[in-house]
């Protein structure tokens, strides 16, 4: 039989894959099976967040942050909200930053859950992914409890919170964090030692440290490349400096490495949410300054001041120092951190949005390139990804 | 030697103080200004000194003072893992000047390079594969520029006749609302009436 001479030939790849994790598209250059070219098309899901902030006023641009990576809302609203005090001056009272960073850890249990048991299903199981969106939605009725919204909780306000726990919420959440051992447990029994999702993950999209630096990489996907650094401890915020807790990290950097990774930092969020119920001060949960934090509706019903503050507050809003700061939260996905610039008015002059994924992405041709069009699957997964924050 | 920042803003001027214009330090944040000129100079210093090692970069982004004649400003924000600093690189430049490339030392400058172009329209010189990025396909203008204005020029439906998506310009049932919250006592430019003859009363005293 005569040879036939096999030419590369383009993929397209998305945008509506049900593993491209949103609305990615991808153009694959493929020789055979082999991905020689891998260019990711994003931008599909741009909805000009970061214009839209520079509209509105600081309160009003904290709903935005939801939205962007709407699998862990709460996480991009601690960002701006850290941002912002940083340029006002002030620093929101203990018993707020106890609430927060115990929420961004549900935030962090939320986006792992969603990811892990999601990439397991793009590499072909079932059940993981049924599990996992139970514990998940017993999760976000803990947010809805405290903020009144499943998910876009827009809780995290600059100066704290909108509004302290509601009673009993504390002990509920760690009776959940007991019980949720037992559900890792038996989600490992299902994944970690398959060997279908070994043969798929173990040795595919393997970076090293120094290409993790070169492509700006953060969060779980450079710690599984074996480099200790997760900004919880090492430019701690809010009250991260006074809760003791772990950072795994991995060796090989490989998709499997990624997931043992996410595995781990979800052991290690539970130890956090326990000592946050656990140590958790009394008092203010936002700033007692009404140029900043409204005024309680109670007080708002007799004085006349309360009721000017609140008034200015949701229309004015308040103003910003002139001055620009770059804050980063350790965010479930690497790296989120928002820049940004005030000229002394109500509205920011400019806010830029530094999503986690966009610089994890970039690296997809990178790590995909001499593997199977399978792998990229594998790969996409790994890297976590999604599209809210990417395409802002 | 292990710096703190203000230590390590002391020593980057001295260092390499022809190459940058400015180091300021406000809210524990360091910024050097470098003019386009030695903007790669200064990022190879930092990322390959001894005492610097800013590996990585994590972020570029434009910002645009329209006033200005070197409206836009393109900042670089890098990341050393061993000093546990941040330090950031701010250049300026008009809509003629090409900004030379960082992805010749970083990697993660491409893409991030790509967004600063397709938002405020700043080039980058020799960047390997300079296109649009976040905005559609054959789109016009360069979004982030503060004389874009919010609402955008065309709006795009899926028209029934031609089976396919036609792009028309932007018609608003509501105009956009935009509050002007500035009180004139409050604003940050704020000049009364009757301010300038504030500034002639100190010069008669001075004279």
């Amino acid at each position: 039989m005569a040879v036939t001479e096999i030419k590369n030939y383009n993929l397209n790849f998305g945008p509506q894959h049900p593993a491209a994790h949103g609305v990615l598209r991808m153009v694959l250059e493929m020789d055979g099976e082999i991905i020689e070219r891998c260019d990711p098309h994003i931008g599909l899901l741009h909805r000009g967040t970061e214009k839209l902030i520079e509209h509105k006023t600081y309160v009003q641009a904290v709903p935005y942050f939801d939205r962007l990576d709407y699998v862990a809302p709460q996480n991009q609203e601690h960002a701006f909200a850290l941002a912002t005090e940083k340029l006002l001056g002030i620093q929101a009272p203990p018993r707020a930053q106890y609430i927060r960073v115990l929420f961004a850890e549900i935030g962090r249990i939320l986006n792992h859950l969603l990811n892990i048991t999601s990439y397991t299903m793009d590499v072909g199981a079932m059940t993981p992914m049924l599990w996992g969106f139970e514990e998940r939605e017993v999760l976000m009725e803990f947010c809805e409890r405290v903020s009144g919204a499943r998910m876009h909780m827009n809780y995290f306000r600059p100066g704290g919170v909108t509004a302290d726990m509601p009673a009993g919420l504390g002990d509920d959440i760690a009776a959940w964090a007991d019980s949720f051992v037992g559900f890792m447990d038996d989600l490992e029994t299902l994944i970690t030692e398959n060997r279908i999702f070994k043969q798929r993950t173990v040795d595919i999209g393997v970076i090293s440290a120094e290409q993790c630096f070169d492509w700006g990489f953060s969060g779980p996907n450079i710690r599984a490349s074996g480099v200790a650094w997760d900004l919880r401890k090492s430019q701690p915020y809010d009250c991260y400096a006074d809760l003791d807790f772990d950072i795994p990290i991995g060796k090989n950097g490989d998709c499997y490495d990624r997931y043992l990774v996410r595995i781990w930092e979800m052991r290690e969020s539970l130890k956090i949410i326990h000592q946050c119920i656990e140590k958790m001060p009394g008092g203010p949960v936002t700033v007692e300054n009404n140029k900043i934090s409204p005024p309680s509706r109670a007080s708002m019903k007799s004085s006349m001041e309360a009721m000017i503050h609140h008034f200015k507050l949701y229309t004015e809003g308040y103003h910003v120092p002139a001055g620009e700061t770059y804050t980063a939260v350790e965010a479930p996905k690497g790296e989120f951190s928002v820049f940004l610039v005030s000229d002394g008015t109500n509205k920011p002059y400019r806010c830029k949005i530094r999503a986690p994924g966009f610089a994890h992405l970039q690296a997809m041709e990178f790590l995909s390139k001499g593997h199977m069009l399978a792998d990229a699957v594998a790969n996409i997964g790994s890297i976590d990804v999604v599209f809210g924050e990417i395409d802002r | 030697m292990d710096l703190d920042i203000k230590e390590l803003g002391e020593y980057i001027s001295n260092t390499i103080s022809a190459n940058v214009d400015d180091v300021a330090f406000a809210q524990d944040e360091l910024t050097l200004s470098v003019p386009v000129a030695s903007l790669i100079k200064v990022l190879s210093f930092l990322r390959d000194d001894a005492n610097c090692q800013f590996k990585q970069l994590m972020d570029v982004c434009g910002i645009d003072y329209p006033a200005q004649e070197k409206r836009f400003g393109v900042v670089y924000n890098l990341l050393s893992l061993t000093l546990n600093l941040r330090v950031r690189v701010k250049v300026w430049t008009d809509e003629d000047t090409p900004v030379p490339t960082a992805t010749g030392l970083f990697s993660s400058a491409n893409w991030f390079e790509r967004e600063v172009w397709d938002m405020y329209g700043v080039y980058f010189s020799e960047h390997p594969d300079l296109r649009r990025i976040l905005t559609d396909y054959g789109f016009e203008g360069h979004p982030l520029r503060k004389d874009f204005p919010l609402t955008g020029y065309v709006e795009l439906r899926y028209d029934e006749e031609q089976k396919r998506v036609v792009y028309e310009p932007v018609k608003l049932t509501q105009d956009f609302r935009s509050f002007d919250f500035l009180s004139p006592w409050e604003g940050p430019k704020a000049v009364l009436p009757g301010d300038e003859k504030a500034d002639e009363i100190e010069n008669e005293d001075a004279s």
